[in-house]
């Protein structure tokens, strides 16, 4: 996209006013998306965005501007702006020489959306609509949406690194709304994974469609949910959310260097039950928060944040590890060349333990039992967290019985990871997340084993 | 800078026989200081643009952008949607929206003062705002963050069927989020000031603030489960009208995802509850002029004394159902085709204050802040649960804080358990006002 030249030169003019750290971050990305509603091929969108950010760093601020224009000119412009903001003390120039760095770049999508004719895009939404159709006259709506986008990015900083990557995702998701005695009820399924178009050698949209309705149907028998604390089964896959609110965020050293993080200073503790063992991992191939380089250009990597409940680290972007002379963990993450880079997850998961997922259902007298989970948001300084249960039932005597309806369950992280007390052997990673910090959202995968927590406040309307 | 209704209007002129085509066009300008220390921690410094480009043909729409206004790619962008138009399936409503007649209101929404402020002053104003979170109680521990905004956008859309609007508007915002810590225990409170001028900002408002709900919450501890009364603060009650906005979008009520899609003419809420969204409002922060389609933004009554009189339109939501655009056509920039939603709602006020409301109320819970509306409330269904935390209500006042709690009733249960409004209007930096709402009978979920 750029020569290294020009890079050269675009860095050395961001360094010099003074600046003791200077980074380009260029970026390409096309997406293109069809969606299905209401009964017909609604519209495709695609587009193009394209530019650079730059950043300066002097002491403990950061310079920053961005631009859309490539061109020489243009990127000294956006240099020169990052520089003046990090307002440099003005000493001498510095000349940098960038080289490529030795980070294998990922595993190319063996079906380039590119590749893909969009008749061929589009008959995937209006089979899903089909089919979940077919799962019965309650389907009153369907609504279907394929994405894809190819992300072409190449960095380079004062330091000498030059990296690239070319991240390709896909994502499908189905919605269907049925109508009953009890009004309207929702069912969603979604799949997306860091892969072209052969995602859907191995993801059957119909299936998709058909579990949606299902899903739809089955809460419009839904009693209301409970009201309190009682133990909580969270299914396999789900439970990746809960994790990603009750410690994920807690473990971004940006937020532990603010004192805003329960877990601050706590590196060395017991800080969950001894089940549970935590990985933040870029490094899965295929999943949808993998990459091959951050979007600092250093290299996904597989780090154990909590090992058998002892908290052993936290995860790391360039400017908090490079404070605490230390690499970077490979979690500088940003939504695009517009942004500024912080500490973000990646794929963050609980390993499997050794429970029978029916055991753990049946050794539970009276709870909930969470199926599907929506988002979910943390207030990292408390501890405090929520996330939202889109399918669930009651479970009575050892057994699944009702589905209840919507809601949000509350709990405060640090006392939740010390009241998981059963671990299935069922290890799965969920649905495809986009995580939202500081107004940015990057796309980050999860996964959890069948577990319970043997305390948690659900948050419905039963008495 | 090119101005922007040219390249609009040029884009809509390359319309074909028998082809609609509208462009829309924004600039935005942005800078943003962030504090840390008594320092700058970040400050950028950025300017965007792009076009979006929606084409209909025979029926079938095709949307494309592009981050750039090149005129290479102006091309590329509408030959784009041109052919992503071909593989969608004909809908005899769709159309970009065509001249109404309706007479564009005339706001102020540009602060030429922006301009003569300089980087020193936003910077100045972001470390004031730190300083003063810090300053504001002993018991503040640290900030999470203190930042100032702003942004100059402008904004143009031009159509083959004779639109061409263009509107430019400047907005500047301040905010701080506290740490405040007591015997171990930290919790936290959000502080802003938002103005179209950065001379109208102030920080001790948003450091007061801040500092004051942080500190509050200090000592807070989870309550057992019950039904109560809930005051929810002017903040929260924006929220919540922003989910009813929602329900009443003309896209939710054709595509049968609202619950008050029969509802026209049907008491949906307390008599006490008028509700109307009007964007031509300037006391507004989200006011405009003209609507996503380039037709002028006006006043659209949405529910009357209780009941339900209208839905928000934009010309294809319209179209399906024989009425005319309201003007609501929204966009969340220019990568998207606009859909339909609400722009300044805002409630009639009543006439007590909230320390009044709170006099009458035996048992109750005043809420102040919620987490997990996106997760816990289902705009098709109306359940509803979110996170909550605030201050217990006893026999007429304010009593002990409490967190970790859920409240959650339904949204159609909410609006008919309204027992009061209060008389606090007050614009916040979202498409809705605040003000204090007393609603009986909520479940509290806690220990």
């Amino acid at each position: 996209m750029l020569d290294h030249e020009l890079i050269n030169r675009t860095l050395s003019t961001a360094m010099s006013t003074g600046g003791e750290f200077a980074e380009v971050f260029v970026e390409d990305k096309r997406s293109s998306s069809a969606v299905f509603d209401d009964g017909r091929v609604e519209e495709l969108t695609s587009g193009r965005d394209r530019g650079a950010g730059i950043r300066v760093v002097v002491g403990d601020t950061t310079g920053f501007a961005h631009t859309a224009d490539l061109t020489e000119a243009g990127l000294r412009s956006a240099a020169e702006a990052a520089a003046a903001a990090a307002r440099g003390g003005g000493g001498g120039a510095k000349t940098v020489a960038v080289s490529k760095s030795d980070v294998a770049r990922g595993e190319p999508a063996r079906i380039p959306p590119e590749d893909v004719a969009k008749a061929t895009k589009v008959g995937l939404l209006t089979l899903a609509n089909e089919a979940a159709r077919s799962e019965g006259a309650a389907i009153s709506q369907v609504s279907a949406r394929y994405g894809d986008s190819r992300r072409r990015i190449i960095v380079a900083n004062s330091d000498g690194l030059l990296a690239e990557d070319d991240q390709v995702r896909t994502l499908f998701s189905v919605s269907c709304v049925a109508a009953g005695d009890t009004g309207l009820q929702t069912g969603r399924e979604s799949t997306g994974r860091t892969v072209g178009f052969e995602l859907f050698d191995e993801t059957d949209v119909e299936d998709m469609g058909r579990r949606a309705a299902q899903r739809a149907i089955t809460k419009l028998a839904a009693r209301p949910a409970p009201s309190g604390a009682i133990p909580v089964v969270v299914g396999p896959g789900g439970g990746g959310v809960l994790f990603h609110e009750a410690c994920g965020h807690g473990l971004e050293a940006d937020l532990i260097a603010k004192g805003a993080s329960v877990f601050a200073n706590r590196i060395g503790e017991e800080v969950a039950s001894p089940l549970v063992t935590l990985i933040d991992d870029g490094t899965m191939a295929g999943e949808w928060g993998h990459f091959a380089i951050d979007d600092e250009g250093r290299p996904a990597s597989h780090n154990v944040l909590i090992q058998d409940g002892v908290l052993t680290d936290y995860m790391w972007d360039h400017l908090r590890s490079r404070k605490e002379g230390r690499p970077s963990s490979g979690n500088g993450r940003r939504q695009s060349y517009q942004h500024l880079p912080m500490v973000r997850m990646t794929n963050t998961y609980i390993t499997a333990g050794q429970d029978d997922p029916a055991e753990i259902i049946a050794g539970t007298d009276n709870g909930v039992y969470v199926a599907q989970l929506g988002g979910g948001q943390v207030n990292t300084a408390t501890g405090d967290f929520v996330f939202g249960m889109t399918e669930a039932y009651l479970i009575e005597n050892g057994e699944i019985t009702e589905p209840i309806r919507e809601g949000n369950l509350i709990g405060n992280g640090p006392e939740v990871l010390t009241r998981i007390d059963m671990l299935g052997d069922d290890f799965t990673m969920g649905s495809p997340g986009m995580c939202g910090k500081d107004g940015q959202g990057v796309p980050v995968g999860d996964g959890t084993p069948t577990l319970r927590v043997t305390s948690l406040t659900v948050g419905g309307t039963a008495a | 800078m090119p101005e922007l209704l040219d390249i609009a209007t040029r884009v809509a002129g390359w319309a074909n026989d028998g082809e609609h085509v509208e462009a829309y066009v924004v600039h935005e300008r942005e800078t943003e200081a962030r504090a840390y220390e008594g320092k700058v921690e970040a400050f950028t410094s950025a300017e965007s643009q792009g076009i979006g480009v929606r084409v209909v043909v025979d029926g079938k729409q095709g949307y494309a952008y592009a981050g750039t206004l090149d005129v290479d790619a102006l091309h590329e962008t509408l030959g784009e949607a041109r052919d992503n138009a071909t593989f969608a399936e004909p809908d005899e409503f769709n159309g970009v929206a065509e001249p109404d007649g309706v007479e564009v209101a005339e706001l102020e929404l540009y602060a030429a003062g922006i301009d003569t402020f300089s980087t020193d002053e936003k910077v100045e104003l972001a470390i004031e705002l730190e300083r003063a979170t810090l300053a504001a109680d002993p018991r503040i521990s640290g900030i999470e963050s203190a930042e100032y905004i702003d942004s100059v956008y402008e904004s143009a859309v031009a159509t083959s069927t004779g639109i061409a609007m263009s509107e430019r508007e400047t907005g500047c915002y301040m905010s701080a989020y506290a740490l405040a810590e007591a015997n171990g225990e930290t919790q936290t409170g959000f502080g802003f000031s938002i103005g179209r001028d950065p001379r109208e900002l102030d920080p001790a408002v948003a450091a007061n603030d801040a500092a004051e709900r942080a500190t509050r919450l200090l000592g807070a501890s989870k309550p057992s489960s019950e039904r109560l009364t809930v005051v929810l603060d002017p903040w929260v009650t924006a929220q919540l009208l922003g989910i009813v906005g929602h329900t009443l979008t003309g896209e939710a009520v054709v595509k049968g995802r609202s619950m008050f899609a029969e509802r026209l003419g049907d008491s949906v809420a307390h008599p006490s509850f008028t509700l109307v969204d009007d964007p031509t409002n300037s006391h507004a922060f989200t006011a405009t002029a003209i609507d996503g389609e380039g037709l002028a933004a006006r006043r659209t009554p949405l529910i009357d004394n209780g009941v339900l009189t209208g839905f928000l339109h934009n010309s294809y939501s319209g179209r399906r159902v024989s009425a005319a655009s309201t003007g609501s056509a929204v966009r969340s920039g220019f990568k998207s085709a606009p859909g339909v939603g609400a722009q300044a709602l805002a409630l009639v006020p009543g006439d007590r204050s909230q320390a009044e409301l709170i006099a009458d109320i035996d048992n109750g819970f005043l809420v102040q802040g919620v987490a997990g509306l996106h997760s816990g409330v289902n705009p098709v269904s109306g359940d509803f649960s979110t996170g909550a935390e605030g201050l217990r209500i006893r026999n007429g006042a304010l009593a002990e804080p409490i967190r970790e709690v859920t409240i959650a009733s339904t949204v159609q249960r909410l609006l008919h358990d309204i027992i009061a409004i209060g008389d606090d209007l007050e614009w916040l930096p979202m498409s809705a006002a605040g003000v204090s709402l007393v609603v009986g009978d909520v479940t509290m979920s806690g220990a």
